[in-house]
């Protein structure tokens, strides 16, 4: 009889998570996340949360600006679209365009705190940069409106241009020594990676040049592909918007420049030394599975990773185990109103238990395949925040 | 499984589901195109976010730009899926609204086609939604269409009214010519009683509301809002009496640890209290809970429950969910 070694079994193709043997215990061998040691390093300037939607990333984020602030280091956390109540958790009625300071931090440090309005932000860089007459005329452009308001992807840029803007003051002005970044709430968090990029291949790209041609003169570009060009444009899309495209091109062509300058110096700002990303996720499968991808992606573009965060973690506070307490409760009877009781308190303790190991499974999947990233797990609360103590009690439990 | 209770009403043909991450929008899109195709129907699932989810659902290899099968029914209905890719789409629209060979290439080797896609934002939204209107009025060469209906897995509630709108915000900038025809038919589409917006949400806080907020935004925008889907509802393993006698704090520490002994249980005055916390957080879970069940009351849509799937979603546990979904009447 042949033996089959047990690995030829799954095949070279599975990831190597496949193959972490089964659980034994809810413990998790990835390296501690020092969160305070990470908050209490002063060569450290930036601090950015990514992470799925949904869980609990914005939170995070203002809980981690707050634990720095209150050990003395002055803070400004940049949020990308939090909900009404963690504004409201910071004592601030709303957040707006403009960081404003969170009243009844304890000790030396500060805290501000301010939403990336983008439409604002985009509207600020034209004003600061085109002269008036022109700063006017491109702010009144159809797509320019269109394009700084309503379409997605603008959000990417303006929040790589606000954490621009926010370094530069902290560096020119010292008010702040540390930002903290929350990421848009999507896969297109890490777009802001790409904006550099992007707008040097619009720039860049035969396009705008093409667009620009008929207020440059054609005479030099034209060519029976262009004509084609512009011809096919224009049928689809009517003459009228390849007039406000090309005015909105022309009147901007001036101020891109500026914004690639920026973008493309934010970016390596990111990946240097002062900078920290911190992966928020859940324990549960998609946002881990998230949770790799945005592991995999900071790592292919060099930006420093800290590690990642686990939310919202299941943490039983008898240790039962789940066995003996289902075993316990099926010989209480089930008339007697206190032994019911005390049954359903055990079969709570079981659900949990259950729920725990299966986390902690997730968890040393993700351990197994990311070795070498630190990890922190928060335990989670049976209450939303609603004040400065909910989020002091968060970042407690992010430092562990 | 029943079939629909209303039959004057017109039958829907785009079902949009949002919802906040992590809620389990996916899941759901997955359950009703699957209810849909139970009745013999012939159901598209569509995702727009590159993220292969529904691969991932039905357990099949990352979907290409093409229609797949990914599940038949034993009613002969069948879903097939399709990952919408803006680049592709917006090559496959040129050619087969404009017969643009030569030109689509000339738009291509100009960069148009990588501005169009990727760098003009907003733009992938247009294509996207343009490609769900075609295969909403796709017909056979008979005449028939092609689909009796399309599950389209969207974005997030946080941005679902934009992108459904992205078609307004172009018969804005567009003032006539053929895409701007294309922007008022997709819209009309987006706005009739054929199409339903069903949001998914998990019963805490912040999903609650921004389900609330999304509601508001669709209706503000003239989008019909289908179905609430409130997912991933946690059952209790306490039945009434019990968490009326734990609630009002009436069980003692004394008899939890008597009742213990009785279970063959070696009771420490520390376990008996670490069970009683453990108890009193599970209380206030649910009472969470129900605190949101009742926020969502107010909404003027149709709420339906799903449960807590614990051991994660296979698709024994799908095809669970699409029925849930058919005995509580969302079609």
């Amino acid at each position: 009889m042949v033996t089959v070694p047990r690995r030829t079994k799954y095949g070279p193709q599975r990831p190597p998570t496949m193959r972490v043997a089964p659980p034994r215990g809810p413990t998790v061998s990835a390296p501690d996340l020092d969160v305070d040691g990470l908050l209490d390093d002063r060569a450290n300037r930036i601090i950015v949360c990514c992470g799925a939607g949904g869980v609990g990333k914005t939170t995070a984020s203002a809980a981690l600006a707050l634990r720095a602030a209150e050990r003395g280091r002055r803070v400004c956390v940049l949020t990308i679209d939090p909900a009404r109540r963690l504004a409201q958790s910071m004592g601030l009625r709303e957040l707006d365009n403009m960081p404003r300071e969170v009243s009844g931090i304890r000790g030396t440090g500060s805290l501000d705190a301010m939403m990336l309005d983008m439409k604002r932000t985009f509207d600020e860089v034209v004003e600061a940069h085109a002269p008036p007459a022109k700063a006017e005329q491109i702010l009144a452009n159809p797509f320019y409106i269109a394009l700084s308001s309503s379409f997605a992807g603008t959000q990417e840029y303006m929040a790589m241009e606000k954490l621009g803007q926010l370094h530069a003051e902290s560096v020119r002005a010292g008010r702040w020594d540390l930002i903290v970044v929350d990421t848009p709430p999507s896969r297109s968090a890490l777009d802001f990676l790409d904006a550099p990029e992007r707008l040097s291949s619009l720039l860049d790209g035969r396009f705008i040049k093409l667009v620009l041609a008929p207020t440059r003169g054609p005479a030099r570009l034209l060519s029976a592909g262009v004509g084609l060009v512009t011809a096919t444009v224009s049928k689809l899309l009517g003459a009228q918007v390849l007039r406000d495209v090309q005015a909105f091109v022309a009147a901007f062509d001036t101020l891109f420049g500026g914004f690639r300058q920026r973008a493309e110096a934010t970016y390596a700002l990111l990946q240097t030394r002062g900078t920290a990303f911190l992966v928020v996720a859940a324990a549960e499968p998609d946002a881990l599975r998230e949770a790799a991808y945005f592991v995999e992606r900071l790592t292919a573009d060099q930006m420093p990773l800290a590690g990642l965060v686990v939310n919202r973690v299941t943490t039983p506070a008898a240790s039962l185990s789940a066995e003996e307490a289902l075993a316990g409760a099926s010989r209480l009877d089930p008339h007697d109103s206190t032994q019911s009781a005390v049954a359903g308190l055990l079969r709570v303790h079981a659900e949990r238990v259950r729920v725990q190991h299966r986390e902690a499974r997730l968890r040393r999947r993700f351990a197994a395949a990311h070795p070498t990233v630190s990890s922190v797990a928060v335990p989670s609360l049976p209450s939303d925040v609603h004040d400065l103590a909910g989020l002091r009690r968060i970042g407690e439990l992010l430092a562990g | 499984m029943p079939s629909p209770a209303d039959p004057t009403r017109p039958r829907l043909r785009l079902h949009v589901v949002t919802g906040k991450g992590g809620t389990g929008k996916t899941t759901l899109a997955g359950a009703l195109a699957l209810a849909l195709a139970w009745d013999g129907e012939r159901v598209l699932l569509c995702e727009v976010e590159g993220r292969q989810g529904i691969a991932q659902l039905f357990d099949v290899a990352p979907l290409p730009y093409e229609e797949r099968t990914v599940a038949v029914t034993p009613g002969g209905g069948e879903v097939r899926a399709l990952a919408i890719d803006g680049e592709a789409a917006l090559l496959e629209y040129l050619q087969m609204y404009y017969r643009l060979g030569r030109a689509g290439r000339a738009l291509d080797r100009f960069g148009v086609i990588d501005f169009a896609t990727t760098i003009a934002p907003g733009l992938r939204d247009v294509l996207l939604t343009g490609k769900v209107y075609e295969a909403a009025r796709r017909r056979n060469p008979s005449g028939d269409l092609v689909y009796d209906a399309i599950v389209l897995d969207a974005p997030p509630t946080g941005r679902i009214a934009r992108f459904l709108n992205v078609n307004t915000e172009v018969a804005g900038l567009a003032k006539v010519g053929p895409i701007r025809h294309q922007a008022d038919s997709i819209m009309a589409l987006m706005r009739s009683r054929r199409t339903a917006v069903h949001l998914v949400t998990v019963l805490e806080e912040m999903s609650v509301q921004e389900t609330l907020d999304g509601i508001t935004e669709l209706r503000r925008a003239g989008l019909p809002v289908g179905h609430v889907l409130v997912n991933l509802v946690r059952g209790s393993p306490l039945d009434d009496s019990a968490r009326t006698a734990l609630g009002a704090g009436s069980v003692a520490a004394l008899t939890v640890e008597a009742a213990l002994h009785k279970a063959g249980i070696d009771a420490t005055p520390q376990l008996v209290a670490q069970l009683m916390a453990e108890g009193e957080d599970h209380l206030g879970r649910l009472q969470l809970q129900s605190a949101q069940r009742q926020a969502l009351l107010g909404v003027d849509a149709p709420v339906i429950e799903l449960p807590f799937v614990a051991h994660g979603v296979d698709l024994g546990a799908l095809h669970d969910l699409a029925e849930a979904l058919t005995e509580q009447g969302l079609w």
